[in-house]
C-alpha cells in the first residue's frame, strides 16, 4: 500500500516578486496587475447601478451606508484599537440633525448633508470623549449602549416627532444622484483611510494600538489623537445617517436600530479585518443577503451572527485576503 | 563632567499600593550631565520610582521638579515634552510598523515639532539617521524590517532611539541592559556615554551591576522602598546595610 503524503506548495507567482516597490513601474503588465484589482472595484462599483432595477438600486444605496460604517469600525478596531460598536449613534445624530434642520428650517439636502456630516460628527465625539479612557470591550460597551440613550432621550423629551419621527423630508433628485453620491463617497472614503493609515496621524493611531504606553511616553497626548480618529469615523457614520434621512425621505427611532452596529462587525469579519477595502466589500455582499431575508424580521441578526461565525471559524482571514492571496500566489499538490 | 548643576529634585515621594509601601520619603538630585545607578534587590521599587518619575504613577506625597519646574502631577506626555524620557523595561515596539516608523511617532511630539520651528523636512530621513547613530546599518534591511521581528539587541536600542528622538535633557533608563549578552552591553555602553558627552543627563535603574559601575560616577541604593545609600559605586557597595540588602545577613546563620 503506498503510503505517500501530499501537501500543498505554495509559490509566489514572480510577477509579484518583482512588483513589490518601484519595479513594477517597468512594466505595463506590472503595473497592470497591481492596478487591475483596484480598477475591478472602482470601476464595478461605479458600473453597477446600470445593471440593478429600482429595488436592487435602493438595496445597493443602503450596502453604501453599511460600506461606510463597516470601513469605520475597521479603521477604528484594527488602527486605533478601539472597538467601537457605535454605528448607530453616528447614523442616528448624523440622521436627525440634516431631517431636523431640513424639516425645521426648511434647508435642503445640500446644505443639510454636510452640515449633519460635521455637526454630527463632532457631537458623537463629543460624546464618545470621556470613554476614550477605557479600552478594548468597555469602550465596546459604553458605545453599544450610547444609541439605546439617544432613542429614550428622544421618546422621553417627545422631541423631534418622538416616536412618530418626522416624515415628508426633501429627498435627493432622482435614483441616479442617489445611487452615484453614496458610490463616490464610498470611494473617496476608502481612498482617504488608506492613504491616513500610512501618514503620520495614521502612523501615531497604529503606535497607540500597539503599546498606547510608550506613546505617552513619546511625548503624545493618547486622548488627543483617538478623538482625531473617533471624528474621522463618525464623519463616515454620520455622512450615512444624513444620507439615510433624505433618502427615505423620512426619520425616526429606527436610526439608531441595532443593524448599523452589528452588520459592520459582519461586514468586516467578512471583507477581512484591517483591509478596509474588505469591510467595504463585506457590506456590499452582506447588505443584499439581509435585504433577500427580509420577511424573517429580527431573525436576519441570527444571519449575522452565523456569517460572523462561520467566517470566524474557517476563513477567519476574509474574503479580501483570501483573494489577495490567490491572486499572488499559485498552489499546487505535492507528494512528499 | 558634571556641572553642579542640579536637574531633577525628587523631594520626600511616597507611594503605597494598598497596603504595600512601594516607595517611602524618598529623595533625590540628579545634578546635570552625571550618569546614576538605581540599583536595589527585586521589588525594591525601582521601577515605581522611575514610574513616579516619568508621570505614569502619581506620588502621594512629595514633590518632583525638573529644571526646577514642578511636574509630579502632570501627565506623562507633558513630562517627555519638556525633556524628560524613559525606556521601558518590557520591550513592546509597534512591532506592526518597520523598525524606522517607530520614531515617527516621538518625531511627531510638541516638543520635536517646536525644536524643528516649522522647518518639515523628510521625517522618514531624520528616522534612519537617529537609528543609525544608536547602531542600527543604514544600508542593511534591518531598519526597515517589522519591530516585531527585530531580536532583542535592536529592541533595546530601538528604544534608547525612541527617547533620543525626543531630544531629551534626561533619560531614566529602567533596565536596558537586562536580557542582552555580553557583547551586545559592551557595544551598548559606548552608546550611553556619547549620550553623556552631548550633555544628556542619564539615570539608570540596573542589575547588572559590573557594566553599570563601568558607566555611573555614583549609586543610589533602594530597598523596601527606601533609599539606604548614596554616592560612589566602591563606597556604596563597600557599606555593610548595603551588602545585607544584596546578599542577605549574616545573623541568620
Amino acid at each position: 500500500m503506498d503510503t505517500f503524503e501530499r501537501r500543498k506548495k505554495r509559490l509566489d507567482r514572480s510577477i509579484t516578486v518583482r512588483c513589490r516597490g518601484l519595479y513594477a513601474l517597468n512594466s505595463w503588465r506590472e503595473m497592470l496587475f497591481l492596478l487591475a484589482p483596484r480598477l475591478l472595484l472602482i470601476v464595478g462599483l461605479l458600473a453597477m447601478p446600470l445593471f440593478l432595477d429600482m429595488y436592487w438600486q435602493r438595496v445597493m444605496c443602503a450596502a453604501g451606508i453599511y460600506a461606510l460604517l463597516a470601513l469605520g469600525f475597521d479603521f477604528l478596531a484594527e488602527y486605533v484599537g478601539l472597538v467601537c460598536l457605535g454605528g448607530a449613534m453616528f447614523i442616528g445624530v448624523g440622521g436627525y440633525i440634516s431631517g431636523v434642520l431640513n424639516a425645521y428650517f426648511g434647508l435642503p439636502p445640500l446644505v443639510t448633508i454636510p452640515i449633519a456630516t460635521i455637526g454630527g460628527a463632532a457631537i458623537s465625539t463629543l460624546i464618545l470623549s470621556p470613554c476614550l479612557r477605557l479600552r478594548g470591550i468597555y469602550f465596546a460597551i459604553v458605545s453599544f449602549m450610547l444609541p439605546l440613550f439617544g432613542v429614550y432621550l428622544i421618546i422621553a423629551l417627545g422631541i423631534f416627532g418622538s416616536t412618530e419621527g418626522i416624515s415628508a423630508l426633501d429627498t435627493l433628485p432622482n435614483i441616479w444622484v442617489e445611487q452615484y453620491v453614496i458610490i463616490i463617497m464610498v470611494l473617496i472614503s476608502l481612498f482617504v483611510v488608506r492613504r491616513l493609515v500610512n501618514e503620520d496621524l495614521g502612523l501615531i493611531l497604529r503606535g497607540i494600538k500597539d503599546n498606547d504606553q510608550a506613546v505617552r511616553a513619546s511625548g503624545i497626548d493618547i486622548t488627543a489623537y483617538r478623538i482625531r480618529a473617533v471624528f474621522i469615523a463618525a464623519l463616515m457614520g454620520c455622512f450615512g445617517g444624513a444620507y439615510l434621512s433624505h433618502l427615505y425621505g423620512w426619520l425616526g427611532l429606527s436610526l439608531f436600530a441595532m443593524d448599523f452596529s452589528i452588520l459592520p462587525i459582519a461586514a468586516t469579519v467578512m471583507g477581512g479585518m484591517g483591509t478596509l477595502a474588505g469591510p467595504v466589500i463585506g457590506a456590499i455582499f452582506l447588505t443584499p443577503m439581509s435585504e433577500a431575508l427580509r420577511g424573517f424580521g429580527q431573525l436576519r441578526v441570527v444571519l449575522y451572527s452565523v456569517v460572523l461565525l462561520g467566517f470566524i471559524l474557517y476563513r477567519p482571514e476574509g474574503i479580501l485576503r483570501y483573494l489577495d492571496r490567490k491572486y499572488h500566489q499559485f498552489e499546487r499538490w505535492e507528494k512528499v | 563632567m558634571t556641572s553642579g548643576e542640579s536637574i531633577l529634585d525628587v523631594e520626600n515621594i511616597s507611594k503605597s499600593f494598598g497596603g504595600v509601601q512601594a516607595i517611602s520619603n524618598v529623595s533625590l538630585t540628579l545634578n546635570k550631565g552625571d550618569i546614576v545607578g538605581i540599583i536595589g534587590p527585586n521589588g525594591a521599587g525601582k521601577t515605581t520610582l522611575v514610574n513616579l518619575i516619568s508621570g505614569f504613577l502619581r506620588p502621594d506625597t512629595g514633590v518632583i521638579r525638573f529644571k526646577k519646574r514642578r511636574i509630579s502631577g502632570q501627565p506623562p506626555h507633558r513630562i517627555a515634552n519638556s525633556g524628560l524620557v524613559r525606556t521601558f523595561q518590557v520591550m513592546r515596539p509597534y512591532h506592526s510598523l518597520p523598525a524606522y516608523k517607530n520614531l515617527i511617532i516621538p518625531l511627531n511630539s510638541t516638543r520635536v515639532k517646536k525644536m524643528r520651528a516649522g522647518k518639515l523636512g523628510d521625517l522618514d530621513a531624520v528616522a534612519i539617521d537617529i537609528l543609525e547613530d544608536i547602531g542600527f546599518e543604514r544600508d542593511a534591511r534591518v531598519p526597515y524590517k517589522a519591530a516585531g521581528t527585530l531580536p532583542l539587541g535592536y529592541l533595546k536600542r530601538l528604544e534608547l532611539a525612541r527617547c533620543i528622538a525626543l531630544k531629551p535633557d534626561l533619560i531614566l533608563c529602567d533596565e536596558i541592559f537586562s536580557g542582552l549578552s555580553m557583547s551586545e552591553i559592551t557595544s551598548l555602553i559606548p552608546l550611553l556615554e556619547k549620550l553623556q558627552m552631548s550633555g544628556i543627563t542619564l539615570m539608570m535603574v540596573e542589575h547588572r551591576l559590573r557594566e553599570l559601575f563601568k558607566l555611573a560616577g555614583r549609586v543610589v541604593v533602594i530597598n523596601f522602598g527606601e533609599k539606604i545609600a548614596d554616592g560612589p559605586p566602591e563606597a556604596v557597595m563597600a557599606r555593610d546595610d548595603v551588602k545585607a540588602a544584596y546578599m542577605g545577613t549574616e545573623k541568620t546563620k
